[in-house]
């Protein structure tokens, strides 16, 4: 099992470099100039060239790679373009926004998509089914956006329910954090919710077909311990692998639903960067995220060999 | 009926409670703050939090005259090259530095000389600074510059704490110590800029909050919405098109004054290749465009009529307006007419560079069809906004849909746009004769003098028009019905003096 690990932690490494090479080179193809950008409506031709050497954007772009890289490698991700903080500090500091974003996410999708999934596949053809494949589609269908804008002139101008947006950080107020995270989580969990659904459906029906199913029916158990226990647990392999897989959609989503609810998260972080040309900020949020995917997958296939025996030995 | 009465009432309690308690102010920003250094800042929205943050030399009253803030009085020599400022007395930064002329100096020569100051050019006029005493102290220049006091009114005349700004260096932006009512409390980017009334400050009897938390909330719905649920009591720039929805609420008070700004056309007159068409070449066909536009429909169409048509620099409201030429009628058959006299009797082509955003957009593309009439067609080539700014710059453009955020002294609007070689002069208009009055205009003290100079400036530009204006936004703000003393300023400032929550 670790030399699993470790032989799956090598092959992650040239991953990472070469996704750092591909983001380093595609962000210096943005038209546009950075100091420029940062210049604002001031335009001192001396100041943007004392800013040009400071940040060093007058080297070669190879130079300033293996510098950026090098830092990076010693954990200094250099400072934001924008507002002069440490790019590390900012990623600490939005990092468990956007993680408590995805956990209650992933919970919501979880509790909606798998439950559901279940149900449709073991009542195929009927009226339940067609009404969760309905909604599930609709899950899919309804862009995030739109859902959001919704949500929050009922819930919260409307009925006055829940705060329209913002963010609270969880140590803070537990309570009032929780409440201001429903809305997007919910707007961001939906989607995932109805591609869960799906897969937990195709999955259940393909064990439920199977010979140990019946077996086990014929043995005389009760539908209920059949369903959940013998087949949902063969079912839940892809399942988790799939839920892993969702991690990057999650981060996809985050950026949108982060810029409607105003979400001081990973998302938000790095659309602004990319309109600011905030390099530092860009190069180091999508090299964080990328590991952090690679780390995701691994977990994945972690979980897939203990949840699956049979793949231990080959391991 | 019913229900909307009960979710009035519902927001009307809270409300009170809130304003009960803490008294804090949340106030909804249109976007985040860069830097908090009033000497590297380069946002307007950082601007916004300074009016609460840092005191400034002087201020400006809604009708853009100059007040004392920090200095008291002040007196020019005769020669105009001599300010002299009396300072306020027992004013104490946050750190409890007092500000005093030795404060002033320091903070001047570090507009000047810091490598990082964005504010250099607006004090390039200062020769050197003369601490007379105490609270007294005089700004020697190289030559007249009756914008100065203009730009202390502004983030050149906002005074830091001298040694918390040295010891802090180019970080002083991360934890700011100036003079203002309020002082600095944390800053989460992207969420939240807190700060607390300041105890010491020389006038505390004018603020009325404990605190005050700038959110960035550049959704432009959801802004609003946060400002119907109760959830912030002040909206920075609420858009026109919610200006109808705004007023129905009862949740709302709007209020707006005309900005210092501007919109319009930028003509690439002569920055590199694509200078080489007409539309650089020759100005006729510059006028024909100018003549099929209808500057109060484009108003009306795309911000329902809440913003000020334009046809100069300055806002038709403001003293420095040239009441000589005024908003020109939409004229089609002077516009066909034009055109065919320089030769273009069928019509022309022209590339409008547009930033890809919405208001933007809609204004080319409004102005896209009334040209059409005229026989002009415009092609739209949209540009994510840093790109835009670079082919501009750059010359990458043959007209740009671009604006200006606007100054209080009339040169800041115009001085750098169409004189030769002029910092933002990126269609390179060049003309001896608007060169040397609006750098005459710079000069006099005498603000008669100066508005001739203005508009014998403008009836050059009207002629020749490298920037055809287009319209002037309106600072439209939000405000909840329990806040009371707010007022609107050009500058689009929010000043917090005497605001308060009703009882």
């Amino acid at each position: 099992m670790l030399s699993f690990v470790l032989r799956r932690l090598l092959i992650a490494i040239p991953t990472i470099i070469l996704i750092s090479v591909f983001v380093f080179t595609l962000q210096k193809l943005l038209p546009g100039d950075p100091v420029l950008a940062m210049a604002g409506e001031e335009r001192d031709p001396q100041v943007l060239e004392y800013l040009r050497n400071k940040y060093r954007l007058n080297d070669p772009i190879f130079i300033q790679y293996i510098n950026w890289i090098g830092n990076a490698f010693v954990g200094d991700l250099g400072i934001s373009l924008r507002t002069n903080q440490p790019v590390l500090e900012l990623i600490m500091e939005k990092l468990p926004v956007t993680i408590q974003l995805a956990v209650i996410a992933i919970l919501i999708a979880l509790v909606i998509g798998i439950p559901t999934g279940i149900l449709s596949a073991v009542k195929k053809g009927s009226a339940v089914d067609y009404c969760a494949n309905a909604i599930a589609l609709s899950g899919l269908s309804i862009p995030n956006f739109w859902l959001g804008i919704m949500l929050i002139l009922l819930v919260s101008v409307r009925w006055q329910l829940l705060p329209a947006s913002g963010y609270v950080p969880f140590f803070e107020d537990p309570l009032k954090s929780v409440s201001v995270m429903i809305m997007p989580a919910f707007v961001l969990g939906t989607a995932l919710a109805a591609t869960l659904m799906r897969h937990t459906r195709s999955a259940m029906l393909d064990v439920l077909k199977s010979d140990y199913v019946r077996t086990a029916r014929a043995k005389g158990l009760k539908e209920q311990t059949v369903v959940l226990k013998h087949a949902f647990r063969n079912a839940a392999t892809p399942i988790v692998t799939l839920t892993a897989l969702l991690f990057g959609e999650l981060i996809a989503g985050a950026v949108l639903t982060e810029q409607i609810f105003t979400i001081p998260g990973f998302g938000k972080l790095i659309v602004d960067a990319v309109f600011n040309r905030d390099y530092a900020v860009v190069q180091g949020v999508v090299l964080v995220t990328a590991v952090g995917f690679i780390l995701m997958n691994l977990l994945a296939d972690v979980a897939y060999v203990l949840l699956n025996p049979r793949l231990r030995s080959s391991s | 009926m019913k229900f909307a009465r009960n979710v009035l009432l519902f927001s009307t309690i809270t409300m009170t409670a809130m304003s009960a308690s803490a008294q804090d102010l949340r106030i909804g920003l249109q976007s985040d703050a860069d830097v908090l250094d009033p000497d590297q800042s380069r946002s307007f929205v950082g601007r916004i939090v300074y009016a609460s943050l840092c005191d400034k030399l002087v201020d400006i009253t809604p009708d853009l005259k100059i007040i004392p803030q920090l200095a008291t009085s002040w007196s020019w020599t005769d020669d105009g090259k001599k300010l002299t400022l009396k300072l306020r007395e027992g004013v104490v930064f946050h750190d409890g530095t007092p500000f005093n002329a030795e404060a002033v100096a320091r903070n001047i020569t570090r507009s000047q000389t810091m490598p990082e100051s964005r504010r250099k050019s607006e004090v390039s006029s200062v020769e050197s600074t003369t601490v007379l005493g105490e609270y007294e102290i005089a700004i020697n220049l190289k030559q007249p510059d009756s914008t100065l006091l203009a730009q202390l009114a502004d983030r050149s005349g906002m005074m830091v704490s001298p040694d918390a700004a040295e010891a802090a260096g180019a970080d002083f932006g991360l934890k700011p110590v100036c003079s203002g009512a309020f002082e600095f409390v944390e800053r989460v980017a992207q969420d939240r800029i807190v700060l607390k009334k300041f105890d010491d400050y020389w006038n505390k009897d004018a603020i009325n909050f404990d605190t005050v938390t700038y959110l960035p909330i550049p959704d432009n719905t959801v802004r609003l919405a946060n400002l119907l649920s109760g959830d912030i009591h002040i909206l920075d720039r609420l858009a026109a098109t919610d200006l109808q929805q705004a007023k129905a609420s009862s949740a709302v008070n709007v209020t707006s004054a005309v900005s210092l700004g501007y919109q319009g056309l930028t003509m690439n007159i002569d920055n590199g290749e694509q200078a080489n068409t007409p539309w650089g070449k020759d100005k006729r066909v510059r006028q024909a465009l100018s003549y099929s536009i209808d500057r109060e429909i484009l108003n009306n169409v795309v911000f329902n009529g809440a913003f000020a048509a334009g046809n100069q620099a300055f806002p038709p409201n403001s003293p420095w307006y040239d009441k000589s030429h005024p908003i020109p009628e939409r004229d089609l058959a002077k516009a066909k007419a034009l055109l065919a006299e320089a030769g273009y009797p069928n019509g022309l082509d022209i590339e409008i560079s547009v930033p890809n955003t919405n208001v933007p957009t809609q204004v080319t593309q409004v102005v896209q069809a009334m040209a059409a009439e005229a026989g002009i067609n415009i092609k739209l080539v949209t540009k994510e906004f840093a790109t835009l700014l670079a082919d501009d710059s750059a010359g990458n453009y043959q007209a740009s849909q671009i604006g200006w955020s606007g100054r209080v002294d009339p040169d800041g609007n115009i001085h750098q746009f169409v004189t030769t070689g002029g910092g933002i002069n990126d269609s390179n208009y060049s003309n001896a004769k608007v060169d040397e009055l609006l750098n005459a205009a710079r000069q006099f003290s005498d603000p008669e003098k100066r508005q001739l100079s203005y508009a014998a400036a403008n009836k050059i530009l009207q002629d020749e028009l490298p920037i055809i204006y287009l319209y002037h936004p309106t600072w439209i703000f939000g405000v909840t019905p329990e806040l009371s003393g707010f007022t609107t300023y050009p500058d689009g400032m929010i000043r917090l003096e005497n605001v308060k929550f009703e009882k």
